[in-house]
């Protein structure tokens, strides 16, 4: 099967054998990350460039470690380092990289639609989206799936929590749409002040608690909770939150006894899940972070890599 | 010099004219109104085959002058309003300075007087600054031309200044126009708070704050006894209750956008920055119970919000873009779609473009009554055309209709007797 998809800007516009083929493709990329020579030369001669508006530790580092290991030659761009505090727009510096002939731009954006608005501005390269705004998180989804299948076996007919901050999560977005196209039923759980009712239309079930959204849970992923959050009309305050929407081992224990624990990164320990379920036998934390390199090399080898006929 | 127009089908609602008649103006005003009008002296406008119409007044524009002439001046507004078939505009107090003061009403008249085009009335603001504390000096300001006031884009927040503004405007029998949205609810949204917003991650404005406004602008209106408008309604319940109003007598008009009788929140996919608007595009819901308002006389008038930015402000993320759009050159074709499509009838369509505002606004025009002034537009009502944007007279060309096959051309926009706008 061939990919079709020119940019990556969201699990949205991805079919559940897009995404079958992506999980497949990553498969085979986690094999060359176990070798002692962790490199393989299929995009040798490429350009990819991470620019990123927004802070990121783990997923640019990993989308450099993936592209690297494909050979392709990664140049990082960070806002604060770059042209944007010279007050260049987000089209012109787009624009300006464009002249230098990359292959693949990664980007990170704080306002949703960002990726989108470069792709259609750019005409040469492909755009991967490496999170815009609330908007989508593709890649991140895309590893969750492969965390699920690997340890489930499957994703088809699995019950998935999703627990957090929901309103303003591109993770969310992304896993509802990725996670439904390959047959898994969501449900979402939040504080009322960020659980937009629309998600509903969107394909996921609302839960009213925790407890109701825990019961009989195949997977329960936790969001991370942003601190700046409490104390505003928001959030009265992280003790509170931590309360009813944090996860420890008693309300684990409403799950499934089998249930995997995921949360995208970084942790904050005693709010939104405690040490003991984080470092727990249940937590598929670290392996998310292990599968999210392969993930990014198949997405980067999917757009990036010459079709077989242009190679002759 | 004589204007005398032939054969023309009038269509004026302010006396119930739907026939074949011929117009003279003279003077600078309707001389008169009848069939076969022989008048060799004067200059002889063919209008076989096409509508002859009080010329359109659009009560609420944004000409950015002075202070953002990058935008639009008010000579360019004066011709982009007339190419659009209007005869007048009321222009929106929040330039740079702000028409809080004299010296800027009078600016602004100055312009339009050499502009040569539409008529163009000031509106002045509520609140010095349009910051929402200190009321204008109205009395002069409605004196020197100011037809009305408004903080248009901020809602007079306080509810002692609404209530103070409303008393102090009463003698002086203007109204006061209200851009009903309750910012600290509104927040930091960018378009209408529903499933599309959440699909595309996009903080939502929720209805509740227009309505929420209209709400204590109407109770306010009923315990002032003072003339309230309502800018842009976009909601529900925004027209419910300024229905109510009406029927328990209170002084409340208001007017709807042509976007918001056309669009949902569902144009701004694709985080198109010509659809981000204040107040929002709303829900099919909302449309559809604006169209009917419309058609029911609930709402007064048609106005365009006519809000011209320069591209370098509209192509950016949708986050970064700034609200409205350019709308005297679209007005007209959107209008006549909504009749084509049987929403409204001819006549209440005209009536809502020109009689209506004009009685908001308590502004000559709206009539072609004899003796009324020579302000008529004449347009075919058949002739359908393509919205370019490169050929507006605005200098901005921001707008979400672009490409759209519209109904009905203007052949003539003629003020006080004067052509001002031709297209043969």
């Amino acid at each position: 099967m061939l990919f079709k998809h020119r940019h990556i800007l969201g699990t949205r516009q991805l079919s559940a054998d897009d995404i079958t083929l992506i999980l497949d493709t990553a498969e085979r990329f986690r094999e060359i990350n176990l070798r002692e020579i962790k490199k393989v030369p299929v995009l040798r001669g490429k350009t990819v460039i991470n620019l990123f508006y927004e802070a990121s530790t783990r997923t640019r580092t990993s989308f450099e470690i993936a592209e690297k290991r494909l050979s392709a030659d990664a140049i990082n761009i960070t806002a604060s380092a770059s042209s944007v505090v010279k007050g260049e727009t987000l089209a012109d510096t787009a624009r300006n990289l464009e002249a230098m002939r990359p292959d693949v731009i990664v980007v990170r954006h704080a306002a949703s639609g960002a990726a989108e608005y470069l792709s259609r501005k750019l005409s040469s390269c492909a755009i991967i989206n490496a999170g815009d705004g609330a908007h989508e998180h593709p890649s991140q989804a895309l590893l969750d799936a492969l965390t699920i299948r690997r340890h489930k076996g499957r994703v088809a007919g699995l019950e998935v929590a999703i627990i957090g901050d929901i309103a303003h999560s591109r993770v969310v977005r992304s896993n509802l749409y990725a996670l439904t196209a390959l047959g898994a039923r969501v449900r979402l759980c939040g504080p009322g002040t960020m659980m937009p009712s629309a998600m509903e239309q969107l394909g996921a079930r609302l839960c009213c608690s925790m407890e109701e959204a825990l019961e009989g849970a195949d997977v329960v992923m936790m969001l991370r909770i942003q601190r700046e959050r409490q104390g505003r009309t928001l959030l009265p305050s992280l003790r509170e939150y931590s309360r009813f929407y944090g996860l420890d081992n008693k309300k684990l224990r409403l799950a499934k006894a089998d249930a995997l624990v995921m949360h995208p990164g970084p942790m904050n320990r005693g709010v939104e899940i405690s040490s003991e379920v984080g470092d727990g036998a249940q937590s598929v934390i670290l392996d998310q972070v292990e599968n999210g390199v392969a993930v990014r090399m198949a997405l980067l080898y999917l757009v990036g890599a010459p079709a077989p006929n242009e190679e002759g | 010099m004589a204007l005398l127009i032939k054969n023309a089908h009038v269509m004026d609602p302010s006396q119930q004219l739907d026939e074949r008649l011929d117009i003279l103006l003279e003077n600078g005003v309707v001389a008169r109104l009848a069939r076969d009008i022989a008048a060799p002296e004067a200059e002889q406008v063919d209008a076989s085959g096409l509508i002859a119409a009080p010329g359109l007044i659009d009560l609420h524009v944004h000409l950015r002058d002075p202070g953002h002439e990058y935008k639009e001046t008010i000579a360019s507004g004066a011709r982009a309003a007339a190419a659009g078939g209007f005869t007048a505009v009321a222009c929106m107090a929040n330039t740079h300075p702000v028409n809080d003061t004299l010296a800027v009403t009078e600016y602004i008249l100055q312009c339009a007087r050499a502009a040569n085009a539409a008529r163009v009335y000031p509106i002045g603001a509520i609140t010095r600054g349009l910051e929402g504390m200190v009321l204008t000096e109205m009395g002069e300001l409605s004196a020197a031309g100011c037809v009305g006031f408004s903080d248009d884009g901020r809602w007079v927040a306080n509810g002692d200044v609404m209530r103070r503004a409303l008393e102090y405007a009463r003698p002086f029998g203007v109204p006061l126009l209200s851009h009903a949205e309750d910012r600290s609810i509104t927040a930091d949204g960018v378009m209408n708070d529903g499933v599309v917003a959440t699909e595309l991650g996009l903080e939502g404005i929720p209805w509740v704050a227009e309505d929420a406004a209209v709400a204590r602008d109407i109770m306010l209106a009923a315990f002032t006894g003072a003339r309230l408008h309502i800018c842009h309604v976009s909601t529900v319940g925004a027209v419910d209750m300024v229905r109510r109003a009406k029927q328990a007598g209170v002084r409340v008009t208001c007017e709807v956008t042509p976007h918001h009788f056309t669009l949902t929140e569902e144009a701004v996919r694709g985080y198109n920055t010509n659809a981000r608007m204040s107040p929002p595009l709303r829900t099919k819901e909302d449309v559809a119970a604006v169209r009917n308002a419309l058609a029911e006389g609930v709402i007064d008038a048609i106005a365009t919000d006519h809000a011209p930015h320069h591209i370098d402000d509209k192509d950016v993320d949708f986050n970064s873009a700034v609200n409205g759009i350019v709308g005297l050159e679209t007005a007209l074709g959107l209008t006549l779609k909504l009749v084509e499509e049987g929403f409204l009838s001819l006549g209440q369509a005209i009536e809502r473009l020109s009689c209506g505002p004009a009685r908001v606004l308590n502004i000559p025009g709206g009539t072609l009554r004899e003796g009324a002034a020579a302000d008529v537009v004449l347009f075919d009502p058949e002739r359908r055309w393509t919205v370019d944007p490169e050929r507006f007279y605005s200098q901005s060309r921001n707008t979400p209709f672009a490409g759209w096959t519209l109904p009905g051309v203007v052949r003539r926009t003629i003020v006080a007797g004067r052509t001002v706008f031709r297209q043969d």
